[in-house]
Order: structure tokens, then C-alpha cells, then sequence
């Protein structure tokens, strides 16, 4: 009788910390575990008492690298408390900050932490150092070029200053622009080719039958609204998200863990947002897609990398199309009288669906918040994916192991400090 | 650190924290491959899967103790690390988690946590200094790429960093804004708060939050008393203290007298 267990203890090139084992029993596996230790910071506990006008900038410090996605959810849900709408060019504004940040987050992940799986590096740089270095300077433009649109909107790209519930502090002329634009030309280049070469790699012939979940709007690619739908013909109001959602508290980790309300795990993300929003994507965007043989229908995690090329090159495709049609409003905010209640927003982070719930006392204060992060909601299906796609290598060496399961967890794109309210990898054969 | 023939060997290290500062690193896109070029990065976890553990001539840390874990760890790197530099507000003030600081820490468990008994977490979060030398503190919620690079460049020259220690004020009129808090009354935190974003909150019309943290000898309670003369009240007083850097004494202090 053999057993044993296979581990990482850090698992490396994910935002924050976090493991994950294997126990494995007569060639069986009895187990998979993804740990998320990294410290729980309370962010839910620090907000009670807080203004309501502080929560985008107290929110965005739970992850520096999608802290855009935190500054969303949380205005839209405070405008929702209100009974305000945001309209016209403030929301295209919004968009085009999301848009931003979605290539920068998308690119790191891709072309830094991800891309190194496939070509067997240790990391992008071990990467560029061996002969890969025009793809890495090609990805660090693109990256730049995202980065360049969360400055102009946001201020400065980690954590942004511009954001505020009802709009902004001050709205850019729109002759001011012009080397935004320029820049992002080349960038949508740079996306095409980033698209190909991520195709390019060789992918592990897997998949699974997910429950996908994703933001659906009715005239485009989702990012800040619209109505929560599955692929399995769930299709709710965003205020309805707890009644068909719950988190759970597991021993192994310090992230609390989603499942909808019937037990089932769900993957949230890009993969998800492509199968039930792909028709919504620019015409270029899906000419690209098509290219290289992607549709709706792929439900092989591992070519999520080039899922994510692909929303970053439709991110370039609308922050040119926002750019184009912008005209600078009136006013940089709309105006707002706080009042008692509860507001509820989901945005679509790079990773996924991420929902903000905070209640409000007559003066704006908040007096509760609630915060479900993408990678809380990803959890289970990513110990499911282990269980499922290292079965058939249990009997290869324990190296080989721990590369494919690190690589399935990063199909993912974990990130850990938004969780940790995540990862080290441990396989245990007995 | 003295001028030497071999590369520099760089550990970057994560405690509580949010990322951003150790991103800021990679979000060196002109640069990352030159810093890579003059520099060993022997441990970055969240940029490569090589663990080249022993000795660093140069240690980045980002985050701020907040476990029994953490704790350990710091002293370790110490040991092995030539120069140890914080990076940003959590590693030089204990950053937004030092707000359960004085708080019950099981009631903020109790908030997040359907199982309290599973979670592990000290009462406070606490900056590098408290518990280990640290050779510069780097500040900012996120730091700036600028002080970073500026900081790199130094260090591999073996002399101090320039990074200016008077107020957001000076940056603020040699960008030539508007003062918000004269113009508008808009409570500013840039009189007391240290150089480093160019005044960037003020270049959009909104007060300096102070996420830089602290200037020396800044003087709070003259600031608090002009806030309170444009009409803010001691708990927009209190809360306008108590973020990013709330554990720098000279913060913690001002918000303690209007609580």
C-alpha cells in the first residue's frame, strides 16, 4: 500500500500566499486541498462606522492589483443605496478606467506569472533571459498601456485617486487624450500579436462541464452592470446574489469559500464572461478569437491565457471606441442626498464577479459591508479541477505533479489578498 | 552596501498586506529587464517559482506583522539580509490593518469568520521597526515608482536615496495648484504629510488623504484646529487620521484626541 502527499508550501507567481496538497492513496487521490494562508486583514469589520464616500478608497487596498475592481463595486453599490444612476460620459469614463485596468491585470498575469507554466520557466524574467525577451518587452508595452489608461482616469495606477460615488474629483478635456490614444493604436497591435503567441503554446487536452457565472448586460461585453446569469439558465437581479449564492468558512483556509446556494461549485472569471458574452465582443475582438479556433463554447481552463489576450485586446478595442465618442461632461459628479438602506453591486473584476453589500444609516454611514472577491468563489472549483486533471499522472514523478497542478491553480489567476479575508502545495500519498 | 563585482542579490518579501508595493516593481515596465539585468532577484514569490534562499545584500519588505508566523519570519530575513528596506505604509506603519489595533480583534473575527476557532491572527499589525533594524523605510500606500527606482538606483550605488522629507505643500506649490483647503475648504491632509505623489489628490481637487504617512515633527493638532474652523467635526477629524497609516504615532495621537 502506497501513500503519499504532494505539496507546495508557497506556491509562487499568484498575488498573495497561498499552498495546496495532494493526498494521494494507492494510486487514488483521497484529497486535494487549496490553502489560502495568507493574514486576514477584516476589511468587512474596518468599514462599519466609516463613511460611506470612503469605501473606494478602503476598499481598493484589499488587492493592489485589481483595486479598480474594488472602486466599482463599491460606488455602484452606494449609488444604488442612494437611488442614484451614473450616466453618460462619467460611466463611459468608468468603463474605460476598467478597461485599463483589465489589460494591466490581464498581462501581468498572462505574459508574468502564467505564460512561464507553458514554456517551463521558473518566471518571466528566467523567461526573457532565454530568448523570449521581444515577447516580454512586447507584453510589458501592452501592460504599460493599460497602466497609462488607470493613470490618466484614476491619477496613478496602483490604488487610483480619481474615483468617488457619483462620479469623479475632475474629468480629463477631451483634447487631453490625444498621447492616450496614440499609445493605445500601437498597444491593440501589440494585443493581436500577444494573442497569437499565447495560442501558440501546447495546451493539456482537459476539460470540464463548469457551472459558469458572469455579469450579463444587454449591449455590452460586461464589466461595471448588469444581471447575474450561469450557463445552466441562471438569471437573477444582482440584489437577489444572496439568495442563490453563500460563502463557507473551511478549516484549510482563510478565505472564505463560494457556493451557490444548491452546493454546487462555480467558476467565475474570464472563461465564464467569453461563454455568455461572446457575441457582445468587438467585431475585431472575435475575428481574433476565431483565429485562433476560441469560442463560447471552450471549456479547457488552461486556455484561459488566451481567453485573458483576448479581453485585453477587446479592452484596447473599447478604450479607443470610450476615447472616441467621449465628450467631457458638466460636472465631474452627480449630485446625491445620502439616505438610509441598502445598496448591492457585482462589477466584473479581471478574475471574476465581485460583489459589494453594504448598509447604510440615514446619514451615510456604513453600518455593515459585505465582500465576495472572485478567488473566494473559484476556490472550489479549483480543488475540483486538481482532483480531476492529475489523475491521470499520479503515477509520474512528484515534480511533474506539482507543475500541473500549479498551473491548473493559476488557469485561475488566483488572487490571494482579495480572498484572504489563499496558497503553499502539498500532495499526500498515503 | 558596498560596491561589489558580483550582482546584488535581492529577496522581496510579502507580509499583510495588498500587493501593490512589491507590483510596483513589475509595474516598472521600462525598467523591470534593466533591474533585472543589475540585480540578482534571488526571491520575488510573486514573479518566479526560483526560491534561492541564504543570504540577500539587499531585502524589500512589503506588508506589516500581523501573525505569530510573520513575526518569526521577519527575524530570519533579518539575519540573512544585508540591507532591509520597508516598503510602503504597511511595512512603516502597519497600514489600513492597524485599524483593529486598540479594537477587539474577535469581534473583527466574529464579523468576517463563520468559525472563529479556525482563524489565527495576533491583536495588532505592527510596521517592520518594531520588531526588527530596518535600514530605510519607503514610504506610501502604494509607494511611488519613481522613489522605487530612485531607491534601486542608490542602493546599488551604495549611497542614500533622495527622497525629500518636508510636506505635500512643498510638492504641491512647485506643481503649481490651487490650494483646496484656502480655495474651497476641502480638509487636506498635505501640511502634515510626508513628500513622495507629487500632490497628486490636490491636482484633482480633492485633499490630500495622507497616505505617505506622517512628515517629521508634523504638527497635527494645528492642522486639526484649522480643520475644525472649516466646519469638519471631530469624527470626519478622527476618521481623516485613521487610515493607511493610522499606526504612525503622529497620526494615532491626533486621532485619539477627537475620538
Amino acid at each position: 500500500m502506497s501513500k503519499k502527499t504532494i505539496k507546495v508550501d508557497m506556491l509562487a507567481r499568484v498575488e498573495g500566499e497561498g499552498a495546496f496538497a495532494v493526498k494521494v492513496k494507492d494510486g487514488e487521490i483521497v484529497s486535494t486541498q487549496f490553502r489560502i494562508f495568507e493574514p486576514p486583514r477584516f476589511f468587512e469589520a474596518f468599514l462599519r462606522g466609516r463613511d460611506h464616500s470612503e469605501a473606494p478608497d478602503i476598499t481598493a487596498r484589499i488587492c493592489g492589483i485589481c483595486p479598480v475592481a474594488y472602486q466599482m463595486s463599491s460606488v455602484h453599490a452606494m449609488e444604488a443605496a442612494f437611488g442614484i444612476t451614473v450616466d453618460g460620459p462619467l460611466r463611459d469614463l468608468r468603463r474605460l478606467l476598467y478597461c485599463g485596468e483589465w489589460i494591466e491585470s490581464h498581462i501581468l498575469h498572462a505574459a508574468m506569472l502564467h505564460a512561464p507554466d507553458f514554456l517551463g520557466y521558473a518566471g518571466a524574467i528566467e523567461m526573457a533571459n532565454d530568448g523570449h525577451a521581444d515577447t516580454v518587452k512586447l507584453a510589458l508595452e501592452l501592460k504599460k498601456a493599460g497602466n497609462a489608461i488607470v493613470t490618466f482616469v484614476g491619477g496613478r495606477e496602483i490604488h487610483p485617486i480619481n474615483v468617488r460615488v457619483g462620479g469623479f474629483y475632475k474629468v480629463p478635456h477631451k483634447r487631453d487624450f490625444f498621447p492616450l490614444r496614440e499609445q493605445l493604436l500601437k498597444a491593440r497591435d501589440l494585443a493581436e500579436a500577444f494573442v497569437d503567441w499565447t495560442a501558440g503554446f501546447d495546451f493539456p487536452d482537459k476539460a470540464r462541464d463548469y457551472t459558469l457565472v458572469a455579469l450579463k448586460h444587454p449591449d455590452e461585453y460586461p464589466m461595471n452592470e448588469g444581471r447575474i446569469v450561469s450557463n445552466r439558465g441562471l438569471d437573477i437581479p444582482v440584489e437577489e446574489y444572496n439568495a442563490h449564492f453563500r460563502e463557507e468558512h473551511v478549516a484549510h483556509s482563510n478565505a472564505l469559500q463560494g457556493f451557490m446556494t444548491d452546493g454546487g461549485a462555480y467558476l467565475c472569471g474570464p472563461m465564464a464572461r467569453f461563454a455568455t458574452s461572446f457575441d457582445l465582443m468587438s467585431e475585431r475582438t472575435r475575428s481574433a478569437a476565431q483565429r485562433v479556433g476560441l469560442g463560447p463554447e471552450n471549456r479547457n481552463p488552461y486556455r484561459s491565457i488566451t481567453i485573458r489576450a483576448i479581453e485585453a485586446l477587446y479592452a484596447v478595442d473599447e478604450a479607443l471606441r470610450i476615447i472616441d465618442a467621449y465628450e467631457m461632461p458638466d460636472a465631474p459628479v452627480a449630485p446625491f442626498m445620502t439616505r438610509a438602506g441598502t445598496g448591492m453591486a457585482a462589477t466584473e473584476a479581471p478574475r471574476g464577479l465581485l460583489f459589494h453589500r453594504y448598509r447604510l444609516e440615514k446619514d451615510g454611514t456604513i453600518a455593515e459591508a459585505q465582500i465576495v472577491p472572485p478567488t473566494s468563489q473559484n476556490q472550489p472549483s479549483i480543488e475540483a479541477d486538481l482532483s480531476e486533471y492529475i489523475a491521470d499522472i499520479l503515477d509520474q514523478p512528484d515534480e511533474t505533479i506539482r507543475l500541473l497542478c500549479e498551473q491548473t491553480i493559476r488557469n485561475y489567476d488566483p488572487c490571494i489578498s482579495c480572498a484572504t479575508h489563499f496558497l503553499d502545495l502539498r500532495v499526500d500519498r498515503e | 552596501m558596498a560596491k561589489s563585482r558580483h550582482r546584488p542579490r535581492l529577496g522581496v518579501f510579502k507580509f499583510s498586506s495588498c500587493d501593490g508595493c512589491q507590483l510596483s516593481l513589475l509595474d516598472c515596465e521600462d525598467e523591470l529587464l534593466a533591474i533585472a539585468g543589475a540585480i540578482d532577484i534571488a526571491y520575488f514569490p510573486e514573479a518566479t517559482r526560483s526560491d534561492d534562499v541564504g543570504h540577500y545584500d539587499l531585502a524589500f519588505v512589503e506588508g506589516s506583522v500581523t501573525t505569530t508566523h510573520e513575526a518569526e519570519l521577519i527575524l530570519d530575513i533579518r539575519a540573512r539580509s544585508s540591507t532591509l528596506i520597508a516598503l510602503g505604509a504597511c511595512a512603516s506603519s502597519g497600514g489600513i490593518q492597524a485599524l483593529k489595533n486598540g479594537a477587539e480583534t474577535n469581534a473583527f473575527i466574529d464579523t468576517v469568520y463563520a468559525h472563529p476557532e479556525f482563524i489565527k491572527t495576533l491583536d495588532t499589525a505592527t510596521p517592520i521597526s518594531d520588531h526588527v533594524t530596518v535600514d530605510f523605510e519607503l514610504r506610501g500606500c502604494p509607494v511611488a515608482k519613481h522613489q522605487l527606482i530612485e531607491l534601486v538606483a542608490a542602493t546599488l550605488r551604495g549611497r542614500k536615496p533622495q527622497t525629500p522629507a518636508y510636506a505635500i505643500c512643498i510638492e504641491c506649490k512647485m506643481a503649481g495648484n490651487v490650494c483646496v483647503m484656502v480655495a474651497n475648504g476641502t480638509p487636506c491632509l498635505g501640511p502634515v504629510t510626508h513628500a513622495g505623489c507629487g500632490a497628486l489628490c490636490p491636482g484633482y481637487t480633492r485633499g490630500c488623504y495622507g497616505c505617505f504617512g506622517p512628515k517629521e515633527t508634523a504638527n497635527t493638532a494645528a492642522l486639526a484646529t484649522r480643520l475644525a474652523d472649516h466646519g469638519a467635526d471631530k469624527r470626519q477629524i478622527q476618521r481623516l487620521f485613521s487610515t493607511f497609516n493610522t499606526g504612525a504615532p503622529a497620526f494615532r495621537d491626533e486621532a485619539k484626541r477627537h475620538e
